[in-house]
């Protein structure tokens, strides 16, 4: 496996489908509807492939030689521009222990949504071509370790996902769409500028001796890459540092969503049809925390630990205050959106506490609550294509007329209550023990703690009003599951269970990684302390 | 190898009934008899269950045993070093007879249920929870580890909030399922904070290596102060589990569950898991922390005891008669009366179980009918409920011969032995006071129940005994009930192999300056600290002082509550209604339950509902609106730029447009055609050429 392109492989090959798709005639949609499938499903054994052969013992995060998968040449270069010089970014991808899971992650949401958007039926083909882009703008964000590649990736989701919404959406879609466009073109502006700083701020040194500017993201994380009068240098003495990391940190806390960048979640997933609602929340909310573990901490140690308190403390407030959003909701998928923003915030406290406990629960959050967030909106999307309405008082009793349906939402329920032997649970029992352990962030985290209870409160009384009680007539001919629903779920709940009770297969995966980045988060302090000491 | 494997044997009882539970619940729409299935894994785990037992009081008395695998490895933590997650089994005595009392009382529940669940439409689901409920609660009883023992505690939520929400068709069902597990998150909150700081203190989960560290004076933030609210913390989750004051509520409500899951759940395993867990943390509560839950043990008897006065749902009653017997041995613990809490906690397993199996009896053949006013006289169609029930309720009273007086009276004179060495006189005197209340309610509802003329004819000529199924567990249970199993002496428990070798004092592990005076070790016995310490010698003679006295006031309230029962609704001498009617205010307060449910709704859920109400509003229009606003702004201001670049930009545009056009207009003039004027023009032009060079 040295040598195969295994990641740009996973990354272009939905672009592949997606250009074979638009050569197929548009009224074949079961055609195009497999071949989607396949390349998913494609994508799924690729992933499997990478994780057989991925060495657990590698780090990663800041040290090029333990990245894995590594795929590396020079992919733009224009020499001579007057004062910047040679313009060189290279093609850089490669994966350590924080990718590799959402690489994972990726792979199967994207299967089961492929599975969940075989209902679509409004202009098929064009659907599939948005969903493949999108597929590779996704992966690409989680293999990319060229900040340029990285944007390239971010910026690629946007387009499909604007047309998703807003074109195979509901009633208010085009709102929607236009306002979650808006939002995370702001936040990338964010990310660009910080991103056109950094390269003017440091050189890496090439193999035949030259320095050039970089947007390799390794090199950003070396200080000693860092020019005296960079802008962005921490040798600066004008210290943007600060101001360029909100800047990015913003960029990102859009995507979370943090509050109070949060309200265009409810909208998007309200309007959006089942299987984006279930890519929204089970894989783009995660870049953005992805998106400062891989860089914002690792290129801006020092100011991470002067923010860190700030970020346990938006990370409470997202807890708290989205499960208190939660529960005033009436509409069933406004609900699980806010939920989401309330189990996001646990990421946020996990990563606030730089140590390996907080941070590997933080990563593991957001594989778990990328696959019980899906569920949960897969199941609503269930009811909705039956019954097409969502409201939370419109049901009752379910739980008489569709067994199978009510078994598989108690899994989803009570694994976003954390409920022990379920994934959730271990994933914010970690959170909670690393946080914990940080004492100037440890009464955050004990407020925290009430998070928990406020989930049991909004899940349970959505349990009582959905699933319980006597059945409203009107819905006395429902039909349970079908064959695909079952495919869909089936596979969701054996994961949450299965790393319920052995959550090692996901924590081995990262935990030589974390253990690296909580040491270079704590020997930066040391470097930048005697750096800013002279 | 033996040890090795009567530990495997404990691991095979810790994961039948889980097996019984999947193959159940998959199974349970097609295949129609596969409950048969669950109650043969039922069978099996209790034979098991009792081999176990055995093994262990036989072959290894005195040697705990355990077994660890590792669950999560961290690897090389930064700063800490090798950290890993361990989860793991420990077979002690306590341990042993508890995995035998729960298998014991879930069986006799199975066997009952089958009769008294016939022709429910989820009828395999059914025991498919129970083998659910089972598996958690071996769990909680196996375990060697606070956090597996948290793990575990959830699942019994989840198992209890399935069982109690059983037939959730009902709204006060699904209700009673969604408080008891809410209810039960919040002890469990404290609980988990507490395992937190257990964690970042010791690096562990494991009891015995806290308890080592413990002992060598590693204190939480090294500070006693800390160790006391680390001990309360964890008691938070005893408070929720075992139905403690304040997080009472959800118990009497859990009674919307069937009856037999009331006596399994509700009377003498899930319930009990908090005692059970603090009598696992026992060696690490300091003085303080014990003195504290002795208080909230105190109030948790005396609360609901008096509540269960007035109460005429049968399974009400006998709901909060469960809460003030926990509260007794939650009381005993924090008085240090270990033995015997744990002793009473057994006993009262097998007695409670048999007066909710018992009331189950009496309801399934009243045909659904749970209100004491509305029985009587059923000691003639159901003789044979009616005496497990009588066998019972005079073991809850304490009456002499039954197993009750003997765990009653070892807490009473525990908390009697405390006082004369504390000073603390209110926990005996609660103690007391509670015993009579508990001897009058229960014979008041035997009375009710059982005695006097039937209510209601038609349904007392249609009640008849329950057949083999429901009354084999009442007759196992009710001869549990009596004192020959735990002591040769009725009178002296003391003396029975059940304390004076199965269970015994625990060891201590706290600083010695933070224990209760009569837990540290006497001055001038030479003790080696690192190693169990056992109470001092005054407190060995403050209860053996205190065993007669309390025994014959013990004897002396249970007496006097059984005469008033009697007065009061046997012989009716006494009026209850003109008395409820001279204590009016005192009478409504025990009828509506001391008004809690009514507080915590109008605080506590009020209160969270007003604030998310509100913070949904402040969402949609506050921050959203901010954000709309922001995009309004946006549009306006383009809109004006829009005008501006209209009017003005392109204004100026135009208007030098025009302005040329205008001066255009002038010069055409000039452009007559004729070439004449050209000529003219050009010398005109050459003129002043000419005067202007010259002038340079």
């Amino acid at each position: 496996m040295e040598y195969f392109p295994i990641l740009s492989l996973i990354t272009f090959l939905p672009i592949i489908g997606m250009a074979i798709i638009l050569f197929i005639p548009k009224t074949q949609t079961l055609i195009i509807k497999s071949l989607t499938l396949l390349v998913t499903g494609i994508q799924v054994i690729l992933a499997c492939f990478i994780l057989y052969y991925y060495d657990y013992t590698l780090g990663g995060i800041n040290d090029p030689a333990s990245f894995q998968f590594i795929e590396k040449f020079r992919w733009i270069e224009i020499s001579g521009i007057s004062w910047i010089g040679t313009i060189k970014i290279d093609y850089f991808m490669g994966i350590d222990g924080l990718s590799v899971p959402m690489v994972l992650l990726t792979a199967i949401i994207t299967f089961i949504a492929t599975l969940s958007s075989w209902t679509i039926d409004r202009s098929v083909k064009g659907y599939f071509v948005m969903f493949l882009l999108l597929d590779t703008g996704m992966m690409g964000v989680f293999v990319a370790l060229d900040f340029f590649l990285f944007y390239i990736f971010w910026e690629l989701m946007l387009l499909p996902m604007y047309f998703l919404i807003g074109i195979w959406g509901g009633p208010r879609r085009e709102y929607a769409a236009i306002k979650f466009f808006l939002y995370t073109l702001l936040g990338s502006v964010f990310i660009l500028i910080v991103m056109i700083g950094l390269y003017f701020s440091a050189q890496e040194t090439l193999q035949d001796g030259t320095k050039v500017f970089t947007f390799n993201l390794l090199a950003l994380m070396d200080t000693g890459n860092y020019l005296t009068t960079g802008i962005l240098s921490p040798l600066n003495p004008l210290n943007l540092r600060l101001i360029a990391y909100i800047a990015l940190f913003a960029g990102f806390a859009i995507k979370i969503p943090m509050f109070p960048f949060h309200t265009w979640l409810p909208d998007a997933h309200v309007e959006a049809p089942t299987p984006i609602s279930v890519i929204l929340a089970g894989i783009l909310l995660k870049m953005g925390t992805y998106g400062i573990l891989r860089i914002s901490y690792p290129v801006f140690p020092d100011i991470t630990h002067q923010l860190v308190w700030y970020i346990a403390l938006f990370g409470m407030i997202n807890i708290i205050y989205g499960a208190l959003c939660a529960m005033a909701q009436k509409d069933f998928k406004k609900l699980i959106a806010y939920s989401s923003v309330s189990h996001m915030g646990f990421v946020l406290l996990g990563m606030a506490s730089l140590n390996t406990m907080g941070i590997s629960g933080a990563i593991l959050q957001m594989f778990n609550h990328g696959t019980i967030t899906a569920m949960l909106f897969l199941l609503v999307g269930v009811i909705y294509d039956r019954t097409h309405t969502r409201g939370l008082d419109d049901f009752g009793g379910l739980a008489i007329q569709m067994p199978a349906y009510t078994g598989f939402t108690m899994v989803a329920f009570f694994a976003a209550i954390g409920l022990p032997g379920l994934s959730g649970f271990i994933s914010e029992a970690f959170v909670f023990l690393g946080a914990f352990g940080v004492e100037t962030i440890r009464t955050l985290t004990i407020i925290s703690t009430l998070g928990i209870l406020l989930g049991a409160g909004y899940m349970l009384w959505t349990m009582q009003r959905v699933y319980l009680g006597s059945l409203n007539e009107k819905w006395s001919n429902l039909k349970d599951l079908d064959i695909r629903e079952y495919l869909m779920l089936a596979p969701l709940s054996l994961i949450i269970i299965f790393l319920g009770v052995y959550p090692s297969a996901m924590l081995d995966l990262m935990t030589t990684s974390v253990n690296s980045m909580v040491k270079f988060m704590i020997d930066s302090k040391a470097i930048f302390s005697s750096i800013t000491g002279f | 190898m033996q040890d090795s494997l009567l530990i495997k044997l404990a691991v095979v009882i810790l994961f039948l009934p889980l097996i019984g539970f999947i193959v159940t619940v998959f199974f349970g729409k097609s295949v129609k008899k596969v409950y048969v299935f669950e109650n043969l894994v039922l069978i099996a785990s209790f034979i098991l269950a009792s081999i176990l037992l055995y093994g262990k009081l036989n072959y290894y008395i005195d040697t705990d045993l355990f077994s660890e695998f590792e669950w999560i490895n961290l690897g090389e933590v930064p700063l800490l070093g090798l950290i890993s997650i361990k989860l793991g089994l420990m077979l002690d005595n306590v341990a042993a007879i508890m995995i035998w009392t729960v298998m014991l009382i879930s069986l006799v529940v199975h066997i009952f249920s089958i009769d008294y669940m016939k022709g429910d439409i989820r009828y395999n689901h059914y025991f498919a929870y129970l083998g659910l409920f089972t598996f958690s609660m071996s769990g909680i009883v196996l375990t060697h580890n606070i956090l597996m023992m948290y793990i575990f505690w959830e699942l019994v939520g989840l198992s209890s909030y399935l069982l109690i929400g059983f037939w959730f068709e009902k709204k006060s069902a699904s209700d009673a399922a969604k408080k008891a597990f809410i209810v039960n998150r919040i002890g469990d909150i404290g609980m988990f904070i507490g395992i937190l700081l257990l964690f970042i203190t010791y690096q562990t989960f494991s009891f015995d290596s806290i308890f080592i560290q413990l002992a060598d004076g590693k204190l939480p933030f090294n500070s006693e102060f800390w160790l006391t609210a680390t001990g309360l913390l964890i008691f938070c989750g005893a408070i929720g589990k075992s139905a403690q004051f304040p997080l009472h509520v959800w118990l009497p409500d859990a009674m919307e569950g069937p009856t037999p899951v009331s006596a399994l759940i509700h009377a003498a395993t899930m319930v009990a898991a908090g005692v059970y867990l603090v009598v696992r943390v026992f060696g690490m509560l300091t003085g303080d922390a014990l003195l504290i839950i002795a208080v909230f043990g105190a109030l948790s008897a005396l609360i609901p005891a008096t509540i269960a006065l007035t109460q005429n749902d049968i399974k009400k009653v006998l709901a909060y008669s469960t809460v003030s017997q926990l509260g007794y041995m939650i009381m005993a613990l924090g008085v240090g009366a270990y033995t015997f809490a744990f002793f009473h906690l057994i006993t009262h397993a097998f007695f409670k179980a048999c007066l909710f199996l018992g009331s189950g009896s009496v309801i399934h053949n009243m045909h659904h009918e749970q209100d004491i006013t509305r029985m009587g006289g059923l000691r003639k169609k159901m003789p044979l409920t009616y005496a497990a029930f009588l066998i019972s309720s005079l073991a809850i009273s304490g009456v002499p011969l039954t197993s009750g007086f003997l765990s009653k009276d070892g807490i009473l004179a525990g908390t009697y032995a405390f006082a004369s060495l504390t000073g603390h006189w209110l926990f005996p005197l609660v103690g007391f006071f509670v015993a009579m209340l508990t001897a009058f309610y229960m014979f008041r509802l035997i009375i009710l129940t059982f005695h006097g003329e039937p209510y209601d004819k038609e349904k007392y000529e249609h009640a008849h005994e329950s057949k083999f199924a429901m009354a084999m567990p009442l007759v196992v249970l009710s001869i549990l009930s009596i004192f020959f199993w735990y002591t040769p002496n009725p009178i002296d428990p003391g003396e029975g192999w059940v304390l004076s070798k199965w269970i015994k004092t625990p060891e201590i592990f706290t600083p010695v300056e933070t224990r209760y005076d009569f837990m540290k070790p006497d001055e001038n016995a030479a003790v080696d600290h690192s190693s169990a310490v056992v109470y001092s010698s005054s407190y060995t003679e403050a209860m053996h002082n205190a065993h007669y006295p309390a025994m014959f006031l013990s004897l002396i309230v249970a007496g006097l509550g059984i005469l008033l029962a009697f007065l009061f609704y046997q012989w009716k001498r006494i009026d209850p209604d003109k008395l409820a009617n001279k204590f009016k205010p005192l009478y409504n307060l025990s009828y509506n339950k001391w008004y809690f449910d009514e507080i915590y709704d109008a605080t506590f859920v009020a209160g969270t509902l007003m604030l998310s109400k509100f913070l949904g509003w402040f969402d949609l229009k506050v921050i959203d609106g901010i954000v709309d606003g922001s995009a309004a702004v946006t549009k306006g201001f383009s809109k004006f730029s829009g005008m501006f670049d209209n009017i003005v930009v392109d204004g100026l545009v135009n208007f030098i447009a025009i302005l040329s056009g205008f001066v255009g207009l002038i010069f055409r003039k000039m452009q007559t055609g004729k070439v004449q004027t050209y000529i003219v023009m050009v010398i005109f032009g050459l003129v002043i050429l000419l005067f202007l060079f010259k002038s340079f």
